[in-house]
Formats: structure tokens, sequence, C-alpha cells
């Protein structure tokens, strides 16, 4: 089979099990399912709830109405006292907030790790090498949220350089919007930079021992053009396989760091839900982030097959 | 061929023990055998991995300890030490929001901490470790069933996973804190098992390919004989320098879930819990917030380097050659 149709399959099968999981979610809270979803309603809306959500029917019966109505846009309802209020409604805002936010930390990750990676590659062994080196173990074993909370306190509240909550539109106001962007994207990146970097450096130095690399010095190639042009792309392509599964690091980083600065996005949606038992709305907005996080490691995976010739030989 | 395992978010980007793409600082030029005694020198403990040890033993020894250490009742509410600093009379760390003796926490949330990081990776281990085992060692159908396996279990975003599991079977109304430690525990152990799995799996294939188990085949000995006898005893060094950063990442997976509001349940304290609380009070009380956050933060760090000397001091893909 071809690489790509091969991929394809295990994409749809990786979908198929990961939304019968979530779809399921429902069926598998304890007690009843409604009492759970809506423990304040009267017997008879709780009767009428229970046929609306089709929890007596067959388990393939659900799956497939709630794949339905999730590939339509029907995300179900947040429930309380005052009637049922759609999820989609607030996920149409959230999601462009989310996805900025990742797109920063991987962009602003990936700016400094790979300068950084080359560098201590090229320069490996040396003290400029070991510094950037035990520094970036130590922003590894910093937990993000942890990060987020003293990055607050000292960037935010003790100096006010910079707020510390909620968010503004780029189109309303960029530099604004950068400005509230900036605490929830760095502490995001820290740790991502750390393993970006010392992944780099040590492919880099692999490719550095090759002998078209030595080929090149001889030939007289600058130490600059050798390392940018002709070591960087062939060293990079772990490092993109990496930078595109650590998306799932990312979203679940994500979730708690826009809880921290009260941004307006999917993670905080998640934890409102969580603390207002919407389980509903919860299951919606699980399936929207495991749904998203495969078909980015799809992507990667066609990516990467593409960037790297020997993979789509080997493979294939 | 042992395969690289870009998927293991336990791999912080560190030595992958099972990597062919990493070859580390044996590869740096011309300085090989500096390298290789660079390398010797590393896998021994060193001072750094003394204090780590060291660390982790008086993290974990108070821990155990905390009943008969003479602490404040880690729930008793005193008004005087409301958002107290650090070192306001006998109170070495200060009082939380609620006027709670912070060192009392701290202790007693060391021992939710660390049960739950040793629990889960544990259950990961036992779990993941079988089943890694029985795939990387019968390998054909068998292997590609297991590994589909694991590959959609890690498919879903890992804290994600572990949230939606305690959201859903411990976060009613009324759920027990012994319950909810209970799902925790399976939550992040079900979230390690495909990793831990991986890892096996992966050394598991080199090491059947050795001679030894070879002639073991040969002399007779029964499969279970060979994985448990031969292959596992040799597979153990990778699993468990793993298993050390998985600790990491789960006691920082709690600080998270606590976060969102589904880590261990108060009043019980847990370092997690009680980082969170002090999100509330970071304007007048930051040391409730970077109490337990320099803590987390050395017991990783602690845990991760001895994670690597293990690695290193073992080098499994030098051995597996």
């Amino acid at each position: 089979m071809p690489l790509l149709l091969r991929r394809f399959v295990h994409l749809v099968v990786v979908l198929f099990l990961v939304t019968l999981f979530v779809a399921l979610l429902t069926a598998m809270l304890p007690g009843d399912p409604v009492d759970a979803i809506a423990g304040f309603a009267s017997p008879e809306q709780k009767e009428q709830l229970r046929e609306n959500l089709g929890l007596d029917d067959p388990v393939y019966v659900q799956y497939a109405r709630w794949i339905g109505d999730f590939v339509t846009g029907d995300l179900g309802g947040y429930y309380s006292v005052t009637g049922e209020r759609p999820v989609m409604d607030r996920v149409r805002d959230s999601l462009p907030v989310s996805l900025q936010l990742m797109v920063y930390a991987q962009v602003l990750a990936l700016v400094i790790a790979i300068p950084a990676g080359v560098l201590t590659a090229y320069r490996a062994g040396s003290k400029a090498d070991k510094a950037a080196n035990a520094t970036a173990f130590g922003m590894l074993a910093i937990p993000n949220f942890a990060l987020a909370l003293v990055l607050a306190y000292y960037v935010g509240v003790q100096f006010g350089w910079l707020p510390v909550s909620g968010y503004v539109k780029p189109s309303e106001d960029l530099v604004e919007h950068l400005r509230r962007m900036a605490l929830p994207a760095i502490s995001l990146a820290v740790g991502q930079v750390a393993v970006y970097m010392r992944l780099l450096r040590s492919d880099m130095i692999a490719t550095l021992q090759e002998d078209f690399i030595t080929m090149a010095k001889s030939k007289g190639v600058s130490p600059r053009r050798v390392l940018w042009r002709h070591a960087l792309r062939p060293s990079s392509l772990t490092l993109l396989t990496v930078a595109g599964l650590n998306v799932g690091t990312l979203i679940g980083g994500a979730v708690i760091i826009e809880v921290i600065f009260s941004m307006p996005g999917i993670g905080t949606l998640l934890f409102e839900a969580i603390q207002a038992r919407q389980y509903i709305a919860l299951q919606s907005l699980v399936a929207i982030i495991a749904v998203g996080y495969v078909l980015v490691n799809f992507l990667v995976d066609i990516l990467y097959a593409v960037l790297d010739p020997r993979i789509r030989h080997a493979r294939s | 061929m042992p395969e690289a395992d870009p998927l293991d978010p336990f791999d912080s980007g560190a030595v992958n023990p099972t990597s062919t793409m990493e070859p580390v600082d044996i590869a740096v030029p011309t300085e090989t055998r500096a390298a290789r005694v660079g390398r010797a020198r590393r896998a021994r403990l060193g001072i750094p991995g003394m204090m780590a040890i060291a660390w982790l033993a008086f993290v974990t020894l108070a821990a155990l300890l905390a009943p008969i250490l003479p602490l404040d009742d880690p729930n008793d509410n005193v008004a005087a030490i409301v958002k107290a600093p650090p070192g306001t009379d006998g109170h070495l760390l200060g009082g939380d929001g609620l006027g709670r003796d912070l060192l009392s926490r701290m202790v007693w949330g060391g021992r939710a901490s660390l049960l739950l990081g040793v629990a889960s990776v544990l259950l990961g281990l036992l779990l993941g470790g079988l089943l890694g085992l029985v795939a990387g060692y019968f390998r054909g159908k068998t292997d590609t069933v297991l590994s589909g396996g694991f590959d959609t279990l890690l498919s879903f975003p890992q804290l994600i996973l572990a949230l939606t599991l305690v959201t859903v079977f411990a976060s009613q109304e009324g759920t027990s804190e012994t319950r909810r430690m209970v799902v925790l525990i399976l939550a992040l152990g079900v979230v390690s098992v495909p990793v831990l799995a991986r890892i096996t799996r992966a050394n598991t294939l080199v090491w059947t390919q050795r001679e030894f188990v070879q002639a073991a085949r040969a002399l007779g000995a029964r499969n279970r004989q060979i994985m448990f006898g031969e292959v596992l005893p040799n597979v153990l060094p990778a699993m468990f320098s793993i298993a050390l950063l998985g600790v990491a990442v789960v006691i920082v997976a709690e600080g998270g879930l606590s976060l969102l509001g589904v880590g261990v349940q108060l009043p019980t304290p847990s370092w997690g819990n009680i980082l969170s609380e002090g999100r509330s009070e970071l304007r007048d009380a930051p040391h409730i917030v970077l109490v337990p956050t320099v803590v987390i933060f050395l017991t990783v760090l602690a845990l991760n380097y001895l994670g690597d000397v293990v690695r290193a001091h073992f080098d499994v893909r030098e051995s597996a050659l």
C-alpha cells in the first residue's frame, strides 16, 4: 500500500476510536447520566432529556447520532435552570483565541530554539554549550503553570509591565492583543524551547559528522553557510515531528494557561464545563481537542514523508 | 532495529534510549575519547546526583513521617497566620490564605503528590511493561494489534485524557476524597501505559535478537521463561529511567489538574492544590504559590536528572548493538 493510503487508513481508524470513546462518555457517567447532566430538572424534564439524548438507545445508535451532530456543528447544550444554550455559540469565539495562543507559543519556541540548537551544536562541548544545556535542563523542570503564576506575579503585579488577564482581538487593537498574549505565550514556550533546542542540537551534531559537510567545508564554504544551508535542513526532521507531536502537550498546557490568565479560549470553556458539571459541553470540547490533535499529527506525518525522501522510500 | 520514539511525551527531548537518531556526545568531532570519558563520568552519580537523591529522600521521608513529625494540623485555621509570610514565629513557611500552616500542608501534600506519582507510574509499569514485553517478544500480529492500541491511546492529548477520565468518574457532587484519589491514580496510570509500553517494546525487540536469547530458545526454554528470565532483566533499566521521568510528569500533571479543579480533592492537601489555592492570593501572599513551585521544580529536576543518569549508566543504545 502506498504510504499516503496507509496513513489515511490509520487516521480513519484512530479518529473512529477517539470519537467512539468521547461519544460514550455520557453513558459512562456513574449513576444515572441524566442526574449528572441536569440534576436540577424535574422528573418530566429529565425524561424528556433522556429521550432527546437517546440515552436508552443501543451504543451504535448513540454513536451514529453523536457523530452526525458533531460533524454538522451541533455540539449539544449547556443545561441550566433557565434552559439550554448551544455550546457551539461559545466555541465559535473561543477557538481562535486558543489557536492564536498555541501558534504564538510554538513560533516563539522555535525562533529561540533553532538558533540556540544550531549554535550549541556548532560549539558542542564549549562552556556556552554546557551553560545552554544546563539552562535547558532546568527549564524542562519548570511546570508551565508555575512559570505562568511566577511571571504573572513579577512581570504583571510587581512591575506592572504587562497585563495579566483578558484578551483583545487582533482586529481591535493589535498592540494590546500582543501585550495580552505575551505572558501566556512565554509561559507555554519556555518548556518547548528546552525540548526543541536539545533535540536539534543532537541531530545537528550527527549531521555535522557527515561526509557532505566535510566536503562543503573543504570546498571553502563559510561555517555560517555550512550550518544554516547544508546542515540545518537534514537535521530538522526530528524537530519537525516532535514539534507536531508536542501540539498535544501544548494543548494540555494551553488549557491551564488560559485559565490562569483568564483568556476566553477552549481551555477556559473546558474549565467552566468542569466547574459547572456540564458534561455534554465537556464531551464536545474534548472531542474538538482530540480530533484537532489527531489531524495535526496526521499532517505532520505526511509532511515528514514529503520532506525526507528516505522515509518515503523506506516505508513504502 | 530499535525505533526512534518521538511519540514519547515522557521523553522531554532528552537522550532517548531507543533512538537511532541520537548520537549525542560520542559523535562530537575530534573528541571521541574525551566524550567517552565524559560519558563514563556522567554515568556516575556525581555531586548533582547525590543532591538529587538527598532531596528526594528528604521529601519522601518527610511525607512518610508526616503523622509523627511535630507539625501543626494541616487543616487547622489560625487567624493570626492568614497569609503570614515565611518565618513568622514558629511557622517556617508561613501561613496560607485560610491561616493554615504552609509547612505542614507541604509535608502532608507531599504524601498525596508522591503517592499519586509513584502509584500511577507503577500501574503504568506493570500494565505497559507487560504489554510492551509481549508485543516486542512475539512481534507479528500480536505486535500490530498492541502497538495500534498504544498509538491510539497516545493520539489523545495526555492531560486532556486524564482530565476527562477524572471529570467523568470522580467530579460528581459528593465524590469522596478516596474515590477521587483512586480515580486519579487509575487515570494517570492509564495515561502512562502506552508510553511505558512503547519503551519496553522497543527495547524488547532489540534484546530478543541477542545470542543468549537464541541460545535459551535453542535449549528449549519456554517463552515465558525467556521473556521474564532473559529479556525483562535487560529491559528493566530503560523502563526504570522512563519511570523516574514518569513520576515527575505525574506530579506536574496533578498540579495542572488541580488548577482545573480536578486534582487531589480538598481539604486533603497536595502540592498541586496548594499551588492552585494560592493563585487567588497571588497579589498579597505570593509565597503560597512560590513554595510549592520551588518544591515541585526541585523534585522534577531531581527525578529528571536521575532518569538521565540511569539511562547513561546502562547506556541502552550501545549495549543493544
